[in-house]
């Protein structure tokens, strides 16, 4: 018999309402190790509130989570219950996520960005956590950045410097959330760059993104959301040629200028 | 009296005028603190409560509130007042007015930093108290620096109420001099030492507004 492969991400039967909106309908969604997920949909579809709730940032009202095969959060008696909070902790350190506004930490230098969560929450060794820090402002091509201030780099810059700053502490998951949609054209093909080198280097990546070249070329696997459910799943040719409606008007709005 | 005693004596009053701005910082900033987390609290109960001690201590005449402390043992429990009390008095009198002040000073700060900061750290693994104090209370402390410098520079001239209480700080002395002497002079001193002592303030919160400018 195969070994059955453990998913990097597991959701199932993801529900979650804000008052009486209902934001999520019944959402599933499995990850497995290297895959890029990337999501789209309009406006309001849902898409941030699914990456806050598998980031633990929003709680669930039903549903399950997992990562690596340990339970984030379970039904029990048709409502959500979370692990204990040193689990959750535990769980945490599986993924990371970048920001559409990147929020990086003002008062502290690109390369202290970088640092200081490895340092102070990992506790690893300075000296070894500054080494893989210059590693990845490298890889970002930013090296020179090194001492910069956050407010002395361009947006596409500081994004960059996001995705090291979540890749410094060795996440098994990245997520994206909208990661361009604050930049400006030009600067937005410096950061898809860095993500699709992350996508040959078999990064899991859930990506949330309004850039359909970018998505159909760097997904294994494209979610259309819409009004919180997912309405088409599969390769991005299968999502791209779907003649369902809704993603039909979706990509063709896109289309007019 | 020659101006050599004047000088002296004022002297002599501006160190308890330097005395009670010292220990008032030293206590009341760090209770703003307390008060802006009570006042920011997620208990009614509590929120209310910090609510109602801040609108207190700004609605009212400190000098009414000095008096409150100094008198308050006497009438609560009869304790005989002494001039042991006087001292004590006046420095917890200003450490809550004050405190109240600072907090919502504090609270402005704590309110003006984004959300996406606290998120960017629960993400990272930072627990709370390494959030609050690695991330969030730098930045705060940039943010409030222009109106605390503001209330600082007011407690220097507020240390003047202690007259009240009959503490003979540096403005009682001058007010001394002045009717013995029926002169204008110690007043004119005294002004001269509440503006060099403000100058001195201005200059050192300057020199830690620079610091903090690097970002
Ligand atoms: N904290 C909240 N409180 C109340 N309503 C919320 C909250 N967060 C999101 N919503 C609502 O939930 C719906 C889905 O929001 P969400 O941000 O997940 O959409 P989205 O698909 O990411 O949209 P966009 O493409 O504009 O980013 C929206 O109608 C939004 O107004
Ligand atoms: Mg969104």
């Amino acid at each position: 018999m195969e070994m059955q492969e453990v998913p990097y991400l597991e959701m199932n039967h993801v529900r979650k309402s804000f008052g009486s909106l209902e934001v999520l309908r019944d959402i599933s969604l499995t990850v497995q190790q290297g895959e890029v997920v990337s999501i789209i949909g309009p406006s309001g579809s849902g898409k941030s509130t699914l990456l806050r709730c598998a980031t633990l940032l929003e709680t669930m009202d039903e549903g399950t989570l997992s990562y690596l095969g340990k339970s984030a959060a379970i039904m029990e008696n048709g409502c959500t219950v979370y692990a204990k909070p040193a689990e959750l902790d535990e769980i945490k350190r599986s993924f990371g996520l970048v920001f559409q506004s990147f929020h990086l930490f003002p008062h502290y230098s690109v390369l202290k960005n970088l640092i200081d969560a490895p340092i102070h929450v990992q506790k690893r060794p300075k000296e070894e956590a500054v080494a893989e820090a210059m590693a990845l402002l490298e890889q970002m091509g930013l090296a020179d950045k090194a001492d910069a201030y956050p407010h002395q780099l361009s947006g596409g810059q500081q994004q960059r410097v996001a995705i090291a700053r979540a890749l410094a502490l060795k996440p098994e998951v990245l997520f994206f959330d909208e990661p361009t949609s604050a930049l400006d054209p030009e600067l937005t093909g410096e950061v898809l760059k860095v993500i699709k080198e992350l996508a040959e280097a078999h990064m899991t990546m859930i990506i949330v993104t309004h850039e359909m070249e970018f998505a159909r070329k760097v997904s294994d696997r494209i979610l259309f959301m819409d009004k919180g459910y997912v309405v088409v799943e599969g390769t991005p040719e299968t999502v791209f040629r779907s003649q369902n409606g809704r993603i039909q008007e979706f990509l063709g709005k896109l289309q007019q200028p | 009296m020659t101006f050599h005693v004047i000088l002296t004596e004022l002297l002599n009053g501006m160190l308890l005028t330097v005395g009670i701005f010292a220990l008032t910082l030293l206590f009341s900033m760090p209770l703003g603190f307390l008060v802006s987390f009570g006042r920011m609290s997620k208990q009614p109960v509590i929120r209310l409560i910090t609510q109602f001690y801040i609108s207190v201590m700004r609605g009212t005449p400190l000098m009414l509130q000095l008096m409150v402390v100094y008198f308050l043992p006497w009438y609560l429990f009869k304790i005989p007042l002494s001039s042991f009390w006087r001292f004590p008095a006046i420095i917890l009198g200003f450490t809550i007015n004050y405190a109240a002040y600072f907090a919502e000073i504090y609270r402005s700060g704590i309110e003006a930093i984004p959300k996406g900061q606290y998120e960017a750290a629960k993400l990272l693994g930072y627990s709370r108290s390494q959030t609050f104090l690695r991330i969030i209370l730098p930045q705060v402390c940039k943010i409030i620096l222009p109106a605390a410098t503001n209330e600082i520079i007011t407690l220097v001239k507020d240390t003047s109420l202690a007259y009240t209480l009959s503490c003979i700080e540096m403005f009682s002395v001058a007010k001394q001099i002045a009717a013995a002497e029926t002169s204008m002079v110690p007043f004119a001193v005294a002004a001269l030492f509440y503006y060099i002592f403000n100058l001195l303030v201005s200059f050192v919160m300057n020199r830690i507004e620079k610091q903090m400018s690097y970002y």
